[in-house]
Order: structure tokens, then C-alpha cells, then sequence
């Protein structure tokens, strides 16, 4: 059972990544692709309806992970309790930066929540990697399964790392080049015209830069944790997942010189789904390895919450999310489509 | 043997005082940081659960009588619902995240209970609300009127299912239900039903969202009352009103009885103890008086100044006027609420302008029925300057179930003080508290500034403009 809900867990982190992923992709690239204010206001208009929706699926996540494993949601929120707090007073300002743009019609005003809206979409996919890079590199869990980190040390990977050190900048950085040509990729369909090319070039040449980021976290991290190779010598379908990886990233590139945008925003889709699940595939049992005694490590085994909870959140845990995502469905198909400038609406 | 002030030396004495003031102390900051931020995040939810149904109801009348202006109010009120949804949303996301950041060791305890109905609202709740208000508010042309009317009655519906979660979180911190010990020490589920249908979350929910009708409907009978005065967007200020002081007369009796009657029984029945600190009664006594004004002195133990009412309280706690209601003094000093006075007073400030409400209400209702509110302009000014006093007022009744339920966290099973994060300390705490006072003084401003430009437009603007 526990397994089970490591799965969904995992399946509603990866929900969120890939839909607020793009999201964010594309407040980081908006000042590259649009130059014009007619422009800016088409490429805010491409995430409008659906932003908030995606966001929730990271608190709907974050409920999940609190559901099934009370203790890795105790420990390992009060334990990056600083990031956190930033992460929070980043998605208050984003939030802020897209609904209040179109409030005030005043220049300076929205000069200044476009870049509030980039600024903090762009530390937020970086602060995203870093976090995964925390939780593949383990934190220094005491016997009772909490511990505190600082925002940083002094960026070696040791026995008292910081939030930050070379590794995971390493995947803040993968995270942020991973979601600029997601971004990329989601403008590319949704828009014509100039943005449209823009958006193109832009996730032509991020996709170098992709291969180049993913090659070396991958080094890196068997560097770091060679456990991580462990699950993939004991179960060997595993290695479906890496060729997964290799192949959305062959896809991308090719989709992508054939303007097929489409199939190239799959692709990076599926490149995300294959990269998460690599690092959940890889992970498994373990939430949060610790760096100080093997055995003070987070489980699945001993994080989980009562068996009697597990079944019934089974139940009404699909129910829930059978009813989202039909509403997804229905917005997305709903809202499907180019955005154009015309279709005026909206308060 | 703690030193007395005599013996302590320079550094016992530091310490002493910062226990006494608390600043170092990280209990009081993640207490504090709480309840700054849940306090400023409630004072949107208040408003959006209590003007949804209003916009549902001016969505049914427009389908119904076929009307542009109903569509108008809807579209008017719906500017103000999304503005207040997204700083209900932008202030919430840090609620969910506390429970682990600050409240850790509770959260390991109770994660097997209340993590549930947190995750639930997740599923069912939030994902039904952000999807149907994108749907709501960007699609009204292209999905027609009938659907329209359904995306509004889901907000309605998903704001308030969220508020059910919440408050059958928050149940059973008060009333802890369907669960068990288990070995290593936490609560586990044992029940689900019960744990959703525990009998003191049914009234809370009751009484809550009565609370947030009336702000609903004070805030829109102001903006009402405001047009009429300015003497622009009259037909809108008219309807408003209407509406307004209709939704509001029924919501304020209703919320003093039953709700709030019921609310009080239970309290009565499962918390005698926090009933005797809300109503400052010290000593036990038959027959005894219900206080209307007075000070508490916890040193002295008494009530100053006093104004009550005879055999009241006995009357409305156990229904009979001569019965014995047990004060403090009948309890162990240890399981008092720790801010007697905060408790106190913030009871009284919810009780008192509960019962304003319904005078005024009842009031503009009879001039509403003689066909006078309308040129009555000393009634509206009324009406236009009470739209903060529900705000308080919730946020008081707030206060006195929270405050009321201390020195336990989950009440008889956790004590507050066992709660919170052990790795994160006080400087950390402060850290983010005073990030947070910063970052909501500026969202405050900002919502103040933006909500008062959508009123000055109004609901009758030029078409097509922002």
C-alpha cells in the first residue's frame, strides 16, 4: 500500500512539474519572446485561465505527500523551512505579477509586473531543481528524522551540506533549462506570428544546452549517490526510463526543425515524466536519504501514515482525481487553441 | 526551584525576561506568525465564500427573468470575488505549508488524521474552484448563459466545500473523533465518517459560513449605499441594497440562533472550561449572570466594572435559569486558557457586534419594506461605514475558538508548546514572521487601492474596458 502511494505522489509531483512547468517556463522566457507590449500581453494570455489550476496541483501534492507520509512532510518542511518560506513569498508575487498587470492600465505598472512575474518564475524553477537535487543528495536527518539546513555552507556536497552547493545549483540549473524550453515549446503552440518564431529559435537552442545540462547532472549524480544505480541493476525494466529520456529528447529536436510544435511540447513532456520518474525509479523506497547515518534515512516504511487512512485515501484520493482531471480536460479543450489579442474577455 | 528575583544573576535574569517577553522564544514566534497569517488570509475567504452565493443568486435571476442588469451585478460582484479569490489564494498557500514548516511535531501526530481532510480539500475542493473561476470568468461569451450559470454555482460550491475541510480540520483539533493512539504515538484514523461528520464541526461550519454570508452581504449593501449617496450607478446602488440588506437581515439572527446558540452548547458541553474564560466567570455559581461589559483581572481573579444580566448565562448554557455553571476556580490551573483577557474580550467583541447587526439590519429592513431606505440617507450611511465590523467580528469569533481552545493544541491529547518545529529556531521564525508582515502590508495597500477602483467604476462602465 505504501508503495502505492509513493506512486501517486510521485504521479501528482510529476502532474505539477509538467503543468506548472510550463507555466513557469514561460515567465522566465517572456522577455525574450516578446518585445512588444501588444506581445506581452498575448504570451500572459496563453497561461491565464490555466496557471492557478496548475499551480494547485503542487498543493494538492503537497496534501498528498502530508496524507501518506506525515513524517517526510514534518521533517523535511521544517528542515527547508527557509526555501520554503521563499518559495511561498515567490508564488504570492507571481501571482500578483499576472491577475494585476491588466488592473492598471499604466505603463510603469506593467513594465513592473512583468518583471516580477519573470523574476520570480525564473527562481522558482531554479529553487524547484535545487529541491529535487536536495532530496537525491540526502539531508542531515538526526535519529528522530528532522534536521535544519542553511541556505548554504560552504557548496561542497558533505556531512552538513547547505540548500545550495555545486550539486544542486547543478540541478537548479538543469530544472531551469528544462522548463525555459518547456515554456518554449507551450508558447511555440499557442501563439503565431513573430512570438511564435521567437519561441521556436528559443527551444531550438535551448535544447543544446538541455542535452548538455542533462549529460552532466547525470554524471553528477552518480557521482554523488552511485546507490542510485542500484534499482536500475535490480529491476531491469528500469532502464526504460533513460531511453525513455534519450528518445523525448531525440523527438524534441526533431519535431522541433519539422515545426511540429505539438509533438514537441509532448516531447519535452514526456523528457520531464522520464526524468522524474528516473529519479523516483531510482529512489525507491527511500523519501530523503541521510547524510549523516545511513539508517536515519526516510522511507516509505517508516514515514507512512496509518493503513486504515491508506485504504480509505485510496478511495476517495480517486474519485478526487478522476473528477480533476476531467475538469482539465474540459479547460484545456475549452481554452484549446491559438490566443489571440481579439477575443477580448476576461475581468 | 526557580530563583526569585533576589537571587537571579545578570544572565538568569536576561533569560527571564526574554522569557517573559517572548521574543527569543520560538513557541511565541510560530504562534504568532500563525496567527498573523491565518488572520490576514481570513479576512478574503470571509468574503468570497459570502459573495458567491450571492453571485449565483443575481446569475439565477438573470437566466430566470432574463434581465441584462442581474447579468451586470453578477459581472460587477464577480470582479470583486476574483480580486478577493486570488489574495484568498496567494495568502492560503502558506497556511497548508505551515502545518509543516513551523508545526512539525504536530503535524507527525495528527498527519494521520487531519491530513486527510487537508488533502481532501485539495482533490475536491481547489481543484474544482481554479478550474470553474478560469471558466467563469474568461468564458462567458463562448460557453452561453446556461453554462455560465453552472461555472458560477461550482465556484459557490467549491469555495464552500473548501470551507468544510478547513473546519473539519480545525473540529478536530477541538474535538478530537474517530481516531486512535498508535504505538509509536500518533493519532491514526479510525474513522472516516466520523472524522467528517464530527457533530462539533457541522455547527462550526454552520455558524462559520453564516459569518461569511453576513460579510458578503454587508460589503455588497455598502457598495450599494454608496452609489446611492454619490447619487451615480443608482439602479445598481438600489439593487444592492435590496439584496444586500434581504441576504443580511436573515444571515445576522440566524447566526446568533441557532447557529451560534448550538455553537455555544457544544463548547458548553466538550470545553467548560474555556466557556467559563470567554465569559469571565472566576467562580462557580448557580444562577449565574451573563456579562455584558467588564474587565477581567486574572491576578485578582474577579471581573471589574460589570454589567450583566441575571441567570442569563445559566439560562443559555443549560436552559434553565437557577443551574450551576462551573467558573475557573472548579479547574486545574494548568488547563486554563493561557490569554484569559484575549479570550475574553474577543468573545464579547463578537457577540456584541453580532447582536449590532441584526439591529441594524432589522432596521434597514423595516424602512426597506416601507419603501423608505432608499431616501433614508442616514440609514445608508449606516449601512456604507458597518462593512468593516464583520470582518471583525469573524475574525474575533475566530480568536475565541482558537484562543479558546489553548493550552492544547489538539484539545486533551497535545499540548501547544509540544507542537512545533524542533529544528527551527526562534531567529529563523522572527526571520519569516517579519517577511511576512512586509509582504502583507503591501498586499493589503495594493487590495485596498485595487478593489476601490473597481467600486468607483461600478458595474455600469463602458463596454469593453478593464
Amino acid at each position: 500500500m505504501e508503495t502505492v502511494w509513493f506512486l501517486l505522489v510521485a504521479l501528482m509531483l510529476g502532474a505539477y512539474v509538467v503543468l506548472d512547468g510550463f507555466d513557469l517556463g514561460v515567465g522566465v522566457i517572456s522577455p525574450l519572446v516578446a518585445k512588444t507590449p501588444d506581445e506581452r500581453r498575448l504570451v500572459l494570455r496563453t497561461i491565464g485561465p490555466v496557471w492557478d489550476g496548475n499551480e494547485v496541483w503542487l498543493l494538492a501534492a503537497g496534501g498528498a505527500i502530508f496524507f501518506a507520509f506525515p513524517l517526510l512532510y514534518a521533517s523535511s518542511f521544517s528542515g527547508f523551512y527557509l526555501p520554503l518560506m521563499m518559495v511561498l513569498w515567490l508564488l504570492m508575487l507571481r501571482g500578483i505579477g499576472i491577475e494585476l498587470r491588466s488592473h492598471v492600465n499604466n505603463p510603469l505598472w506593467q513594465s513592473f509586473c512583468d518583471f516580477v512575474f519573470t523574476l520570480s518564475s525564473l527562481l522558482l524553477t531554479i529553487f524547484l531543481g535545487a529541491a529535487i537535487g536536495n532530496v537525491i543528495r540526502g539531508v542531515p536527518l538526526n535519529k528522530d528524522g528532522y534536521f535544519f539546513e542553511a541556505l548554504w555552507t560552504n557548496f561542497r556536497v558533505g556531512p552538513s551540506p547547505g540548500i545550495l552547493d555545486w550539486y544542486t545549483v547543478l540541478t537548479g540549473v538543469l530544472a531551469m533549462i528544462t522548463l525555459t524550453v518547456h515554456g518554449a515549446n507551450y508558447v511555440a503552440l499557442k501563439t503565431e506570428g513573430a512570438v511564435q518564431l521567437r519561441a521556436r529559435r528559443l527551444s531550438q537552442k535551448g535544447w543544446w544546452a538541455l542535452v548538455a545540462m542533462t549529460i552532466l547532472s547525470l554524471i553528477a549524480t552518480l557521482y554523488i549517490r552511485p546507490q542510485v544505480i542500484d534499482n536500475f541493476k535490480m529491476r531491469v525494466w528500469g532502464w526504460l526510463i533513460p531511453l525513455m529520456v534519450v528518445a523525448t529528447l531525440i523527438s524534441m529536436l526533431y519535431f522541433r526543425t519539422k515545426g511540429n510544435d505539438r509533438t514537441a511540447f509532448l516531447s519535452s513532456t514526456g523528457y520531464i515524466v522520464g526524468m522524474l520518474g528516473g529519479a523516483a525509479f531510482a529512489m525507491y523506497p527511500y523519501l530523503l536519504p541521510a547524510t549523516t547515518d545511513p539508517s536515519y534515512s526516510l522511507t516509505i516504511f517508516n514515514s507512512k501514515t496509518g493503513d486504515y487512512s491508506m485504504r480509505v485515501g485510496l478511495v476517495w484520493w480517486l474519485v478526487g482525481i478522476i473528477l480533476a482531471i476531467g475538469y482539465f480536460v474540459f479547460l484545456y479543450r475549452f481554452f484549446r487553441g491559438k490566443v489571440t489579442l481579439e477575443d477580448t474577455e476576461g475581468y | 526551584m526557580p530563583p526569585t528575583a533576589l537571587t537571579m544573576t545578570d544572565r538568569q535574569a536576561t533569560e527571564f525576561c526574554l522569557e517573559w517577553t517572548g521574543m527569543d522564544n520560538a513557541l511565541t514566534i510560530d504562534r504568532l506568525q500563525f496567527a498573523f497569517t491565518v488572520t490576514f488570509h481570513y479576512l478574503f475567504p470571509q468574503l468570497t465564500m459570502g459573495l458567491a452565493p450571492l453571485i449565483v443568486i443575481f446569475k439565477s435571476l438573470a437566466l430566470w427573468k432574463k434581465e441584462e442588469r442581474y447579468n451586470r451585478a453578477a459581472r460587477f460582484l464577480a470582479k470583486i470575488f476574483a480580486l478577493s479569490f486570488l489574495f484568498g489564494v496567494i495568502t492560503g498557500i502558506p497556511m497548508e505549508f505551515q502545518f509543516g514548516t513551523n508545526w512539525a511535531k504536530f503535524s507527525q501526530f495528527s498527519g494521520g488524521v487531519i491530513a486527510t481532510t487537508l488533502a481532501m480539500e485539495g482533490v475536491f475542493a481547489f481543484f474544482l474552484e481554479s478550474s470553474f473561476l478560469g471558466l467563469f470568468l474568461y468564458g462567458e461569451k463562448r460557453i452561453g448563459p446556461k453554462w455560465h450559470w453552472l461555472s458560477a454555482f461550482m465556484v459557490f460550491f467549491g469555495s464552500w466545500l473548501s470551507g468544510y475541510f478547513i473546519i473539519v480540520t480545525d473540529a478536530w483539533m477541538q474535538h478530537p473523533v474517530g481516531y486512535s493512539m498508535a504505538s509509536d504515538g500518533t493519532a491514526h484514523l479510525i474513522s472516516f465518517w466520523t472524522l467528517l461528520f464530527n457533530r462539533w464541526a457541522i455547527w462550526q461550519y454552520i455558524h462559520n459560513m453564516g459569518g461569511a454570508v453576513i460579510t458578503g452581504s454587508f460589503v455588497m449593501t455598502a457598495v450599494g449605499a454608496f452609489y446611492l449617496l454619490s447619487r451615480k450607478q443608482v439602479e445598481f446602488g438600489r439593487l444592492f441594497v435590496k439584496a444586500g440588506v434581504i441576504a443580511a437581515v436573515i444571515a445576522s439572527i440566524f447566526q446568533i440562533f441557532p447557529s451560534g446558540d448550538r455553537q455555544g452548547q457544544l463548547v458548553t458541553n466538550y470545553q467548560p472550561v474555556t466557556l467559563a474564560a470567554m465569559e469571565g466567570l472566576f467562580q462557580t455559581e448557580s444562577g449565574a449572570s451573563i456579562v455584558l461589559i467588564g474587565q477581567p483581572d486574572t491576578v485578582a481573579q474577579r471581573l471589574d466594572n460589570p454589567i450583566y444580566v441575571p441567570g442569563a448565562l445559566s439560562f443559555l448554557t443549560h436552559r434553565r435559569w437557577e443551574a450551576t455553571v462551573k467558573g475557573l476556580n472548579d479547574f486545574p490551573r494548568e488547563q486554563w486558557p493561557d490569554n484569559i483577557p484575549l479570550l475574553y474580550y474577543s468573545y464579547h467583541i463578537m457577540v456584541g457586534l453580532g447582536t449590532l447587526f441584526i439591529a441594524i439590519m432589522i432596521g434597514a429592513a423595516l424602512l426597506l419594506w416601507r419603501k423608505r431606505l432608499f431616501d433614508a440617507r442616514w440609514m445608508l450611511w449606516i449601512l456604507m461605514l458597518s462593512f468593516p465590523f464583520p470582518f471583525i467580528a469573524n475574525t474575533a469569533g475566530w480568536i475565541t475558538a482558537e484562543v479558546g481552545r489553548q493550552p492544547w493544541l489538539v484539545y486533551g491529547l497535545m499540548r501547544t508548546e509540544q507542537g512545533l518545529s524542533p529544528t527551527v529556531s526562534a531567529g529563523n521564525g522572527l526571520f519569516t514572521l517579519i517577511g511576512f508582515m512586509g509582504m502583507y502590508l503591501v498586499l493589503g495597500v495594493m487590495y485596498l487601492f485595487l478593489i476601490g477602483r473597481e467600486v468607483d467604476h461600478g458595474p455600469m462602465p463602458s463596454e469593453g474596458s478593464q
